[in-house]
């Protein structure tokens, strides 16, 4: 088995502020807005060093998403940030109309996704949004595991042009993929070869997942573990092959299984490799 | 600018227009697109510094948003008519597979269109993103706007009317539609808007009235006017008096045909009381 190290255990949501921070030193294009919650999406440096090129909006998401849109006319790359709760649902009709049907290159950044958010509690731990994101025209939609890859991410979708959606997370959690990762959208990584069953994993749960593969090991069960950082366009040919080899898939997600990574997955096998899951 | 009598010619050609694309689909929204045919006619033929073209960016030229997109009848005649595609594709107005859907949209890259709108209140806060870009760009050009007074119910509106004024956004004018008429009746009757005027600038905006909005030289000078408030510090509101279905005497001053096509017999009469002046398409 591949051994992968803890490098020190960091928040996904640091990993997008260092990659904004970074982008605004590269590509003055890049604008930022955010609904009042600059220090919680770690958005504090980019608007220390651009306060031109810095949003403050407020509490008013929809306004932002609206801003956001029309900030693309004239070639602006706006990043918005706030809950992924916020992102999502309470704005969806903005998202719908004014980005995603007007395909406009808009990067919606979100937060404290899913139940690893913790003692906020239900109104806050979102487990519907890439459902809801997934099915927008033209929408990418990408869950990083950690620190690393979610900057990694961040650069990569400046100089991708369409609407992406890109969820992280509030808490503190390990730090285990290469510092200088390029990274690729629609790309499936390999995290681990098996041949018994495929962990399909998305987001925070990658690194539990490999946890659970050693555990596996140590039952003699042989266990793949995909890192699916981007749900959509999803690589369907890495889920294939994969679950070919192995005949048994298991998906991992801070997400409701209807309209997630897994439902992603059942619809990708029963349209083109139809078996027991 | 051109003649004044050449463009209510134009003006009166743009209310055929608006009826026979209705009339031949049996459905769109024909009340306030006749009510707004002047404001169209001012802006595209006269008010707005335009490129030759179109692109999306719209960088070095005012750029417009309509945010209430149901009187997209008015909206894609003035486009035609003003250059941006051939008037002969007014023929395919809502029909399946045509780039004139009933409410704009970008996805079909119909020129003169830079943002999909139909569900309402969300072009302010898109033209106040455009004018802080042009800000950013270093463009001086304006961005102009036009949103229904019922559409202004819409909670987004009141986020994006706050930010506007706190941020100085002050290179953008938004033109209300004030007919005082919606789907389901008059607006005091369906959800008052009070003291508009008061309200605008209780959140810090330079506020405007064009009292006589069916009158084009008014609407032109009213305009203009507006234009001379921009780069001031604040952004600018034209309360834009209109009568819903201007220009066809049974559809005037009533809500009735706010989303209702005029039948064969009806369509004769309105367009007789607006005869051809520069051809139909």
């Amino acid at each position: 088995m591949k051994k992968y190290t803890d490098t020190g255990k960091k928040d996904t949501r640091s990993g997008f502020g260092a990659g904004l921070t970074e982008l605004g030193q590269t590509n003055e294009n890049v604008v930022a807005l955010c609904a009042d919650l600059t220090g919680s999406l770690k958005m504090d440096a980019f608007k220390a060093n651009h306060p031109e090129r810095f949003f403050q909006v407020g509490v008013a998401e929809a306004n932002m998403m609206g801003l956001a849109a029309g900030m693309t006319i004239g070639g602006k790359i706006p990043f918005t940030g706030t809950f992924a709760n916020f992102s999502t649902g309470r704005v969806y009709d903005q998202i719908r109309q004014s980005i995603a049907y007007s395909h406009k290159n808009v990067k919606i950044c979100a937060s404290h996704a899913g139940v690893t958010l913790g003692e906020d509690g239900a109104t806050h731990q979102i487990l519907e949004d890439i459902g809801l994101m997934k099915m927008l025209p033209g929408m990418t939609v990408i869950n990083t595991c950690d620190f690393n890859q979610t900057k990694a991410a961040t650069l990569a979708i400046a100089e991708h042009h369409g609407p992406v959606y890109l969820r992280f997370g509030r808490p503190k959690v390990a730090n285990f993929t290469p510092e200088d990762q390029t990274f690729e959208i629609g790309k499936a990584v390999h995290l681990q070869e098996g041949t018994d069953v495929t962990i399909v994993a998305t987001g925070h749960l990658v690194w539990e997942a490999l946890l659970a593969a050693e555990t596996l090991h140590e039952q003699g069960v042989s266990a793949e573990v995909i890192n699916i950082h981007t749900i959509k366009p999803l690589d369907d040919e890495a889920i294939l092959n994969s679950v070919a080899k192995t005949g048994c898939v298991v998906t991992a997600e801070e997400h409701n299984f209807l309209g997630g990574l897994g439902e992603s997955v059942s619809r990708v096998l029963a349209l083109n490799d139809p078996r027991p899951q | 600018m051109p003649d004044i009598h050449h463009l209510n010619d134009l003006v009166t050609q743009v209310r055929r227009d608006i009826l026979r694309q209705v009339h031949k689909v049996n459905s769109g929204h024909p009340g306030g697109s006749l009510g707004c045919t002047e404001f169209f006619v001012a802006l595209f033929q006269v008010l707005m510094n335009r490129k030759e073209g179109f692109d999306m960016d719209g960088i070095g030229e005012d750029i417009f948003f309509l945010s209430n997109g149901h009187i997209s009848p008015v909206f894609y005649s003035v486009l035609a008519r003003s250059g941006y595609f051939p008037v002969d594709e007014l023929n395919t107005f809502r029909l399946i597979n045509s780039r004139l859907q009933g409410h704009p949209t970008t996805h079909e890259g119909l020129p003169g269109v830079r943002m999909a709108s139909g569900s309402l209140g969300q072009g302010i806060s898109v033209s106040i993103g455009a004018a802080s870009t042009k800000k950013l760009n270093n463009d001086p050009h304006l961005v102009y706007t036009l949103c229904g007074d019922g559409e202004l119910q819409e909670g987004q509106n009141w986020e994006a009317i706050m930010y506007a004024s706190a941020n100085k956004v002050d290179n953008l004018i938004v033109t209300v539609d004030y007919n005082g008429q919606q789907i389901d009746g008059s607006l005091e009757s369906v959800l008052t808007l009070g003291n508009l005027r008061a309200k605008f600038e209780a959140f810090g905006w330079e506020v405007l009235d064009i009292e006589q909005g069916n009158d084009l030289e008014a609407v032109i000078s009213g305009m203009q006017e507006a234009k001379s408030k921009t780069g001031q510090g604040k952004p600018v509101c034209v309360l834009l008096h209109t009568i819903m279905g201007n220009g066809v005497d049974f559809m005037m001053h009533t809500h009735a045909w706010h989303g209702k096509a005029p039948n064969d017999e009806q369509l004769e009469i309105g367009l007789s009381q607006n005869p051809v002046t520069l051809g139909d398409y």
